[in-house]
Formats: structure tokens, C-alpha cells, sequence
């Protein structure tokens, strides 16, 4: 099996399954029925072959493995170059794993072209995973852009009523950062001679500090807007809101996530001079990210708002955890970072698709319009009440061990840090459980929610393996934090030492 | 065998909560019961291991998280401060088991509540069998977890719903000061497990860190931020107010979880941290302090209220106030003698009081019952012995334990020790007072409920009973029995080193050597006999005279009535500027500044402000915790800014 080259297999399986969706002939229903089911099988596929991976995965290794490596362009010195190491592992099985449930979440809601939606799906899949195992830059940027035409299309063809223009801002804020980690792919080119990751980790740290804080902040604005770090945000709940249930959970579940994956794979290693000095910045974006997003999710609850903005804005809130995480650079925090961005993958997956169950069965997603659903969907509020203690960051659920680890990692850095990150701990449960409150509870008097049917199979196939994922996670958090152990030891030295040879900036560690 | 005292109930409710479907309502209540049951039955054999032999151990289960130098296993402690605590759980938490398949009789989710149940006391056993701050920590989110759940069991109920909320959040706040204590360890001791963090503490008593911009010791910091966890979880004034409000539960919730168990958590964290206390004196002092303030403060409230449940309610939060104050004058061995009786006396009056209110047709004022001892003579029995125990009238388990606290502060002869003392003195004769006017109320005098309710009095069934004997027979005996080990001659042998107390400090060693002068020592008998005695002339004799009081003194009983204006003041001094500070901040940002690219937008957002204004008034009561973190957040910066 060494001979294979997986990552390349997992990659682009899914576009195996589009060419396939594509090939399908026959009336309406059938091309439907057929399309859903290759969709789903390919998916599947795919996760199983990347649960070789974590199988195959060492995790005493420093470094990358899986890689491959063929020359692509080899006039630029540019190749095709994959490899994954204990970060970008989990992003992988993040993707696979919850792309099929998202198929699965789309399954009824999308009744016209289905193959055309399934087709996109796959498409957006492929792309995912090539971020994550891209080792070259260029390759790695082609992934970017290529992500970013599927969920246009997703959101502007299957949206809600106001979707035309909300894929139109989600394109152009998305293409506006995009053009600032082109020009960072181009300053590195032309100071290394070359795209290859590892390369520029090894080197990156050899630019001057002005140069590397440039660089530094092409790149974080890229990402700034497609994370999307406040205040830049404004795109994001409107293409949440009109995205159809499936996509937006893919966006928020993974999608978001690149924000935090590019921080770990460029600006860190790269550039860590840059990061030193930019570290408070990010901080405090966060901080006013996470306090900021509280705000508005507590109005949206009082005022009986949209329950998919709703849902936008309260998985947003805990992003600023990767980002803090990540750059106390202890390893801690690091190693919180990663399970906080896995695990915030799988709760906004999960809390999007609650949301697109109860807008399927209500056609609307007032949170006014429902009340007491427990009474006739009792599956769903529990699987709902586990969503959201995991959200809480409640010990035994996946939210505790990343959230708790930043904080420790936090606390390291700067006191201050950590009592403004740790507010989150109450300021998410204001919005949490009155939301829950509002829908779940309370008599079912307020609410179309009486005739409300609960859970079928299809739906229970969903939120079960979800529900599973985050107790393990929050019980035996040791099967994923150990895989990244090798990894982040690595980064922190490798950071430690370039800032010790740059010898400018003094360790400052607080 | 280790894992027989703490996983049954887990299996129990995991049971009882999905298969309650297939296995019906009656499978799932004796599933669940054996869970605790056979938890309680091994806790037994563990006190006799442990404590008695002198086994203490630890089992590690698995690795919980590791990261680094931060490693926190999934373990099992058991050593004589546990194994007491085993004790009481799982012995009240099967009284409550069966106690609630009679009084939840006619509740169409009675798995669920069984399931709840055993959830409860397994999170409760994992946080007393805690091995590091990180399970500590699980335990004590997930007895507040399971607490919100309980208390809002009912989820029709608006009431219960604002309630369960606010204990909660009240918590949470708690439990952002808990977490940051535990960064505060990590930082100062780089580990989180009890062993390596005690044994190094005599070497970092006096280092000093940076925390918000100020130089402080680190150990005391540490202290006091976990401490802060304790106030809320335990009910101390300033994060107090959930637990009165957390009576909108079903009555054996509040015996199990608000009186005998959850609510003790804080008291059993401050002993078991006392190695680390014990090297404070600072944080020391503020404990005492907190605990003597908490035990007068219910106390005056309690006086004045009419609802039987909040009464109680009030004096458990007065008793939590007792064993708070013995942590502080390092009597952590009294405490957690004090807890246990606690435990049994008051969960007895919970369970009687839960039989008086089925009697009655779910009425709780007690100004609407009355003449109620013929019918139901069990439930007043059981109420007399409960009321006696908590008084601390002689032979009865709080006596014991009530007695030996008050003289441990008298003999800790700080002037923390002093105020605590005397607070604790005045305190003893309101619970007198206010157990006898309770007592009474509901049982003498002239029937004050119209007669269809008292048509339907009626002795609960012997389901109900059985629980309430035994733990009647409990509040009986515990203190005489078990003086001796805990507090008395024994006490060394019986310990081991499950509490540190420095040589200085043993302030329970100075009552047992004599430190007490004889005044000092029948002080509290007398002071509660006073309260029986002007209870039983307000209510039985004179009974115009409590009104004449309340009219005459109008100020003061508005004063208590209203619960020292808490509730009032901090929707007056910190939700209101809060949340028009909240407002003004998600106006700019909002509106204005960040989104506003087309009038459309501004229309909309300023819409959506005018409701949200309107709503804003209403005085939710998580408009109300919200505001505390923001108040919490602009305070903090505005230090930040000027120091």
C-alpha cells in the first residue's frame, strides 16, 4: 500500500463521482435518485480511504507523510508536491467525514437539477481536500480559488429568496482577499525561486521583519475575510442564511476552517517574526470577534430572529479560539487550536443541519414560529441539547478539551487574554440556552411546532455519528490530540528557533 | 470494585433514559434505583476500606488529556475525604431514587427523571472521586448541567425555564473564576494533578505573579479564583440568588441536588484544596468571611418568607454558610462532619416538606396550610426530627457538628474567627425561630386551605416514607456515631492526610484541648432554645405579634422580605447602565459603522433596535447575566486602561 498514492486518491475521488453523476441518463426522478446515491456512496468512499491515512499516519514522525511529489511546471520550479502532517491530518477526515452527512442533509430539501447540486458537492470536495494536502503553493492557492466556484454556484442557484445577492458578495469579499494571497505567492516566489511549502518553512524566517510583517498581512487579510474575522464579516450571515441547509454547513463546518489551517501551514512557520509581532492583533480581533459575535447572537435571540443567522453568528463567536490558540505558540495552545477548529467543524455542522431539519419540516426559520418542539421531536432535542452543551464547552463533549486547552495555552501568554476569552463561557450559554429555551421548551402554544413529525432515518443517520465523534472527542480526546504531538513539538521549536536566530525581537512571551 | 461505587448510576441512567421506551416506566425506576443502590452499598464497604483501614489508593481509568506538561486522567481518588462524600451521595441520592417513584407517581416523564436523577449522582461521584482540577472541574459542570436539566424538568413552565437559566449562568460566572484559578495552578505548578500541585506548594507559598496588571501572590490568587467556583456552586452571598430560585423544580431535586449533595460541592472543593488554603491565610480570611456573611444573611431572609420550599432553601443556604466559615478557620474536618449531617437532616426536611406539599394538592405557602399534624403525623414526625437536627438541640445529629463548628471559630481566635463566631451564634437562633415558625404554621393552628384541599389530605405511601425513615433515622444518629472519627478523639486515625491542617491552625484540636470557655460552648443550645421558645409565642400564643413586628419595623422587613434588594440592585446598578452601554456598542457596530452599505440596512437595524428596546425592559433574567459580563468587561478594561 506505501506505493499508492492516497492523498491523491482521496483528493480527487470525488471528481471520479462528479464525472460519473455527469455521464447519467434517463428521466427526472431517475437522474435524481441516482445522483443522490453516487453522491453519497462517493463520499463515503472517500472516507474510508482517508481513514487509511489516520491509520497509516505515525505519529512519533516529525514532518510530512503520504507525500508525493511529480514535477508539475518545471521551468518555474514548481511542482506537484501533497503531504500531510498531524494538523492537516484532521482536516482531512474533517472534510471526508462530513461531507456525506451534508449530502445526506441535502438529500430532500434540493428536488430540482439534484445533479447539478451533486455535481457541485463533489466538486467543493475535492478542492477541500487538496487545501489541506497541498505541499506547493502554487497548488495549494489553485485549491483556494478552485473551492470558491462550487459554493457561488451553490448558494446562487439553490439559495433562499435573496441568494442572488448574497453569492454575489460572498464572491467578491472571498475574490477581494484572494488577490492579496496571490501577490504573498508572488513576493515568496520571487525571494525563494520556488512554491514548495517546506521549503519556504525552512527559509521563510530569513526575510526582514518588515518584509515578513508585509507578507504577514497579505496573507491574514486573505483570510480575515473568508474565516471571516470581525469586521469584516458582513458577507457571512447573509450567505449562510441563503445557503441550502447542506452547503452551509460544509461552509461553516470546513470552509472556515482553511482561515485557521493557513495560519498554521504559512504565517507560523513562514513567517515568525511577523507572527511575533502581529500576535496582539489577532488577539484582540478576536476578542472583539468573540464578544461582538456574542452581542449580536443575544439580539438575534431577543428579537425572534432567523434561526440560520442565528446559527451563523454563534459558531462564528468560538473561531477567534483556533486563532488565539494558535498563536500563544505553547503547546497547549496549539494543540487546543487544532481540536477546537475540528471540533467547531462538526458543531456548526451539526447545528446547521438541526436548523435545515426544522426548516424542512416548518418552512420557516423564525424562532418565533416554533416553541416546545421537544414534545413532538424528542430525538432531535437531544441531539440538538448535545450540539449545544458542546458548544457550551461542557466537560465530556469535544468543545471542553480544545476551548479549555487554548485557555490554559492563553493564560500563558496574558491573563488578560484569557479573561476576555474566557467570558465566552458565560456569554455563550446567555444565547444557547435561551435559544433553546425559545424553540424546545416552554409549552407549544407559540408555534407551527405541534404537527412537527421528529426524526426520520435519514435524519438519524446524520446526527448520530456527529453525536458520537464529539462525545469521543470529549472523552478520549487522546486519540487526536496524541496523532498532532510530533507535529506542533516540531513547530514550536522550528518558531522558537527562528525567532532566537533573527535575535531582534526579544522572546516575549509575557 | 472501585468502579462499583461510581459507574452504576451512569448505567443506570443511560438505561433508564433511551430504553426507557422498551423496558417501561417501572423497569426504568428499578433499573435506575439498583444503580444507585448497589453505588451506595459499595460506598459503604469503600468508607470501611478506607477510612476505617486506612486503604486510601487512587485507580487511574484512562488518559482524559494530555498535552504537554498538562496531563489530566480520567482517575478515581479515594481517600477518607471522598469516601465521606461517597457516603452521602449515594446514601441521600437512594432515598431520593425511591422517594421520587411515589411523589412523581402521576408525571408522564418519569424514565426521564429517573435518568436525571442518575445522571446527577454519577457526575457528583466523579467530582468527589477527583483526582485533578481538570475531572474536578467535569464533575462540577456536570452536576451544574444536570442541575439546569432538573430544575427545568418541567420545560412547560416559564418560570422553571428563567430559573434553570439563571442557575446556569450564576454558575457559569462562578465557574469562569474556577477555570482561571485552575490556569493560575497550571501557570504556577505546571501540572493539574492534586498530588504533584500539593506537594509543591510550601515552595511557591510566597511567589508573586502578574494577573490584570497587578503583582499578587499567586498561590492566594489561585485560592480566590477557585473560590470564587465555590461561592456559586455553595451558594454564597453574591452568586446566590439561583438557588432560591431554583425551587421551581420537582421537591426531590431540591433535597437531592440544592440541599444534601450538588450545593456541598463547593465546601468539599475548599477541603480538599486545603493544602493550598492552608499555606493563604489570606484566602483563608475571605472564606470565613464569606461563610459568616452567608449563614446571617439567609438566615434574616428566611424569617420573613411564606414559601415552604424557599424557607428551607434559605436555611441550607445559611448551613452552607456554617461549613464555609469552618474551612476558613481550617476546622475542615467539622465542615465536612457539619456537611454530612447536613446532608441527612436536610434532605429530610426536603422530603417532608415534598410530603406535605403532595398532601396538600401542590400548595407551598405556608400561610395557606395549618392544622395538618393529625393527618399526616409520619410527614410531621419526620419534619420535628429534621427541625431539631438543624436547630442543633442536643443529641441530634446537628448538634454534634453545628456546635463543633461555632467553637472551632470561636477557638481559631482570628478577629475573622470572632465575626464568624458571633454571626454564627445569631444565626443559630433565627434557624430556631424560623424552623418553628415554619413548623408551626403548617401543622397547627386552624386549617387555612379551603376543603377541598383539605378533603384530600392524605399520608404519602410507603414508598415515600420508607426513604424519609431512614433518613430521619440518619438525622438522629449520624452525629453521635460518627463524632468520634471525625471531629473527636479519633479524628487523626480516621483522616490520615485526606486533609491538611497546619500545626497552628487545628482549631477543632484547640476546642478538643479546652480553648473553649463553658459559656462559649452552651452559647448556641441556649440561642436556639430562645428561637423555639419566641417561635412557639409568636405563632402559638401571641399570634398578632409578628405582625405588630412587620408593621412596626416596616423598613426592615421590606428589607429582608425583598431579599436585601439583591435581585433589585443589580438590575439598578449593573444590568441597566450595562445594557444601554450593550445597546449603544451594537448600535455602531451594527448599524453605522460596519454594514452600512445601503439604507436598507440601517432601516432594518434600526427596526430591529426599537423592538430590542422595547424587550430590553422586561427585565429577562439573562438580559441580566449579560449585563454582568459586560459590567465584568468594562470594568476590567477600565483598570486595564488606568492602571
Amino acid at each position: 500500500m506505501a506505493g499508492w498514492p492516497i492523498l491523491s486518491l482521496t483528493t480527487f475521488l470525488p471528481l471520479v463521482g462528479a464525472a460519473s453523476i455527469l455521464a447519467i441518463r434517463g428521466d427526472a426522478a431517475t437522474v435524481a435518485r441516482n445522483a443522490r446515491n453516487i453522491a453519497l456512496w462517493t463520499t463515503l468512499a472517500t472516507f474510508l480511504l482517508s481513514l487509511l491515512l489516520w491509520a497509516g499516519f505515525d505519529p512519533n514522525v516529525t514532518g510530512y507523510q503520504f507525500e508525493e511529489r511529480a514535477d508539475w511546471i518545471p521551468a518555474f520550479n514548481i511542482s506537484y508536491h501533497m503531504g500531510i502532517d498531524g494538523i492537516s491530518l484532521f482536516f482531512v477526515l474533517l472534510t471526508t467525514f462530513v461531507t456525506p452527512l451534508c449530502i445526506l442533509a441535502s438529500w430532500e430539501r434540493i428536488q430540482h437539477r439534484v445533479k447539478e447540486f451533486m455535481i457541485a458537492f463533489l466538486v467543493f470536495e475535492a478542492a477541500m481536500t487538496g487545501i489541506f494536502c497541498a505541499l506547493d503553493f502554487l497548488l495549494f492557492y489553485l485549491f483556494y480559488e478552485a473551492v470558491l466556484l462550487p459554493m457561488f454556484i451553490i448558494i446562487g442557484v439553490w439559495g433562499g429568496p435573496q441568494r442572488v445577492p448574497a453569492a454575489l458578495r460572498f464572491f467578491l469579499y472571498t475574490m477581494a482577499g484572494s488577490v492579496f494571497m496571490l501577490i504573498a505567492l508572488l513576493v515568496f516566489y520571487f525571494n525563494f525561486g520556488t512554491t514548495d511549502i517546506p521549503v519556504l518553512i525552512a527559509q521563510g524566517h530569513t526575510l526582514s521583519s518588515s518584509t515578513q510583517i508585509w507578507l504577514w498581512l497579505a496573507l491574514a487579510a486573505s483570510f480575515v475575510i473568508k474565516i471571516p474575522v470581525w469586521p469584516v464579516h458582513t458577507w457571512l450571515p447573509d450567505a449562510y442564511a441563503e445557503a441550502p441547509g447542506g452547503a452551509a454547513a460544509l461552509l461553516a463546518g470546513v470552509l472556515l476552517k482553511v482561515g485557521g489551517y493557513i495560519f498554521l501551514r504559512f504565517s507560523i512557520p513562514m513567517l515568525p517574526i511577523g507572527s511575533e509581532v502581529l500576535a496582539p492583533l489577532v488577539y484582540a480581533l478576536a476578542v472583539i470577534a468573540l464578544i461582538y459575535v456574542s452581542g449580536v447572537t443575544v439580539m438575534i435571540t431577543l428579537a425572534y430572529g432567523d434561526l440560520k443567522k442565528w446559527v451563523a453568528y454563534a459558531t462564528l463567536a468560538h473561531m477567534g479560539f483556533g486563532y488565539i490558540g494558535m498563536f500563544t505558540m505553547t503547546t497547549q495552545g496549539l494543540q487546543g487550536a487544532v481540536i477546537v477548529m475540528l471540533s467547531y467543524g462538526l458543531i456548526s455542522v451539526a447545528l446547521f443541519c438541526c436548523v435545515g431539519m426544522l426548516e424542512e419540516r416548518a418552512n420557516t426559520r423564525d424562532i418565533a414560529r416554533f416553541s416546545g418542539v421537544v414534545e413532538t421531536m424528542p430525538v432531535f432535542a437531544f441531539a440538538m441539547m448535545v450540539f449545544m452543551l458542546a458548544s457550551l464547552g461542557v466537560p465530556g463533549t469535544s468543545g471542553f478539551v480544545g476551548e479549555f486547552l487554548v485557555l490554559v495555552g492563553a493564560y500563558q501568554a496574558s491573563s488578560w487574554l484569557a479573561l476576555f476569552a474566557g467570558t465566552i463561557l458565560v456569554l455563550g450559554c446567555i444565547y444557547f440556552l435561551w435559544m433553546y429555551r425559545l424553540v424546545v421548551f416552554e409549552k407549544a402554544e407559540r408555534a407551527d411546532s405541534s404537527g412537527l413529525k421528529d426524526l426520520n432515518w435519514r435524519e438519524v443517520a446524520i446526527v448520530v455519528p456527529l453525536v458520537l465523534v464529539i462525545l469521543w472527542i470529549g472523552i478520549y480526546p487522546d486519540s487526536f490530540i496524541h496523532e498532532t504531538t510530533a507535529t506542533v513539538g516540531d513547530l514550536i521549536n522550528h518558531y522558537q528557533t527562528a525567532l532566537a536566530q533573527a535575535g531582534s525581537v526579544a522572546v516575549a512571551l509575557h | 470494585m472501585e468502579l462499583a461505587a461510581v459507574f452504576p448510576p451512569l448505567l443506570g441512567s443511560i438505561i433508564a433514559g433511551f430504553f426507557g421506551r422498551w423496558i417501561g416506566v417501572r423497569g426504568a425506576q428499578i433499573i435506575s434505583c439498583a444503580g444507585v443502590v448497589s453505588a451506595a452499598l459499595t460506598s459503604a464497604w469503600l468508607f470501611n476500606d478506607v477510612a476505617l483501614q486506612g486503604h486510601a489508593r487512587t485507580v487511574e481509568v484512562f488518559t482524559w488529556i494530555k498535552s504537554g506538561s498538562f496531563v489530566a486522567p480520567w482517575a478515581l481518588r479515594f481517600d477518607t475525604l471522598t469516601v465521606v462524600m461517597l457516603i452521602v451521595v449515594t446514601f441521600v441520592s437512594s432515598c431520593v431514587h425511591i422517594y421520587s417513584i411515589g411523589y412523581m407517581e402521576k408525571d408522564p416523564h418519569r424514565p426521564r427523571f429517573q435518568s436525571y436523577l442518575s445522571l446527577f449522582t454519577f457526575a457528583m461521584l466523579m467530582l468527589v472521586t477527583s483526582d485533578n482540577f481538570i475531572q474536578l472541574f467535569f464533575g462540577w459542570e456536570g452536576v451544574g448541567l444536570m442541575s439546569y436539566l432538573l430544575i427545568n424538568f418541567w420545560y412547560h413552565k416559564a418560570s422553571a425555564n428563567d430559573a434553570a437559566i439563571k442557575a446556569f449562568i450564576q454558575n457559569r460566572v462562578g465557574d469562569l473564576g474556577f477555570a482561571l484559578g485552575i490556569f493560575v495552578v497550571f501557570y504556577l505548578f505546571h501540572a493539574v494533578d492534586f498530588g504533584t500541585v500539593f506537594a509543591a506548594v510550601p515552595g511557591v507559598a510566597v511567589q508573586q505573579i502578574h494577573f490584570l496588571g497587578f503583582e499578587v501572590n499567586g498561590l492566594t490568587l489561585a485560592c480566590l479564583l477557585l473560590f470564587m467556583g465555590a461561592v456559586a456552586k455553595s451558594a454564597q452571598v453574591g452568586l446566590h440568588s439561583w438557588l432560591i430560585d431554583a425551587m421551581e423544580g420537582p421537591t426531590p431535586v431540591s433535597a437531592l441536588i440544592h440541599a444534601a449533595t450538588m450545593v456541598t460541592a463547593g465546601v468539599f472543593m475548599v477541603a480538599r484544596l486545603s493544602p493550598m488554603f492552608e499555606f493563604s491565610p489570606t484566602a483563608s480570611a475571605v472564606v470565613t468571611v464569606f461563610g459568616a456573611t452567608t449563614a446571617f444573611v439567609a438566615a434574616t431572609i428566611g424569617m420573613t418568607q411564606f414559601d415552604i420550599k424557599r424557607i428551607i432553601a434559605y436555611s441550607t443556604m445559611s448551613q452552607l454558610g456554617y461549613m464555609m466559615f469552618a474551612c476558613g478557620v481550617s476546622a475542615y474536618n467539622a465542615a465536612i462532619f457539619h456537611l454530612m449531617t447536613h446532608g441527612f437532616f436536610k434532605a429530610l426536611l426536603f422530603l417532608s416538606a415534598g410530603s406535605v406539599i403532595h398532601a396538600m394538592s401542590d400548595e407551598q405557602d405556608i400561610r395557606k396550610m395549618g392544622g395538618l399534624w393529625k393527618l399526616i403525623p409520619v410527614t410531621y414526625v419526620a419534619l420535628w426530627i429534621g427541625s431539631l437536627a438543624l436547630a442543633g438541640i442536643p443529641l441530634f445529629a446537628g448538634y454534634f457538628s453545628k456546635d463543633m463548628v461555632l467553637e472551632a471559630a470561636y477557638a481559631a481566635g482570628t478577629p475573622v474567627g470572632t465575626y464568624a463566631y458571633w454571626l454564627g451564634i445569631i444565626t443559630a437562633g433565627l434557624t430556631a425561630f424560623y424552623s418553628w415558625r415554619l413548623l408551626l404554621l403548617t401543622f397547627h393552628g386552624k386549617p387555612r386551605a379551603d376543603h377541598h384541599v383539605m378533603d384530600h389530605v392524605h399520608e404519602s405511601p410507603a414508598v415515600m416514607l420508607l426513604p424519609i425513615s431512614f433518613l430521619a433515622a440518619g438525622a438522629v444518629c449520624v452525629g453521635f456515631l460518627a463524632y468520634s472519627w471525625f471531629v473527636g478523639g479519633d479524628r487523626v486515625g480516621f483522616w490520615h492526610d485526606a486533609v491538611l491542617i497546619l500545626p497552628g491552625h487545628d482549631s477543632v484540636a484547640a476546642v478538643q484541648h479546652g480553648a473553649v470557655p463553658a459559656w462559649a460552648e452552651n452559647l448556641p443550645t441556649m440561642v436556639a432554645l430562645a428561637g423555639i421558645v419566641s417561635a412557639y409565642l409568636c405563632y402559638m400564643v401571641w399570634t398578632g405579634l409578628p405582625g405588630f413586628f412587620c408593621r412596626t419595623f416596616k423598613p426592615i422587613h421590606h428589607f429582608l422580605y425583598n431579599h436585601w434588594y439583591y435581585d433589585i440592585l443589580v438590575d439598578r446598578f449593573i444590568v441597566e447602565p450595562s445594557l444601554a452601554l450593550a445597546r449603544g456598542v451594537w448600535k455602531l457596530g451594527n448599524g453605522t459603522t460596519l454594514d452600512g452599505l445601503g439604507p436598507r440596512t440601517l432601516v432594518a437595524a434600526t427596526q430591529y433596535v426599537g423592538q430590542r428596546a422595547v424587550r430590553l425592559q422586561s427585565g429577562y433574567v439573562f438580559h441580566y447575566a449579560f449585563a454582568m459580563v459586560i459590567g465584568l468587561v468594562v470594568l476590567v478594561s477600565w483598570f486595564y486602561v488606568n492602571g
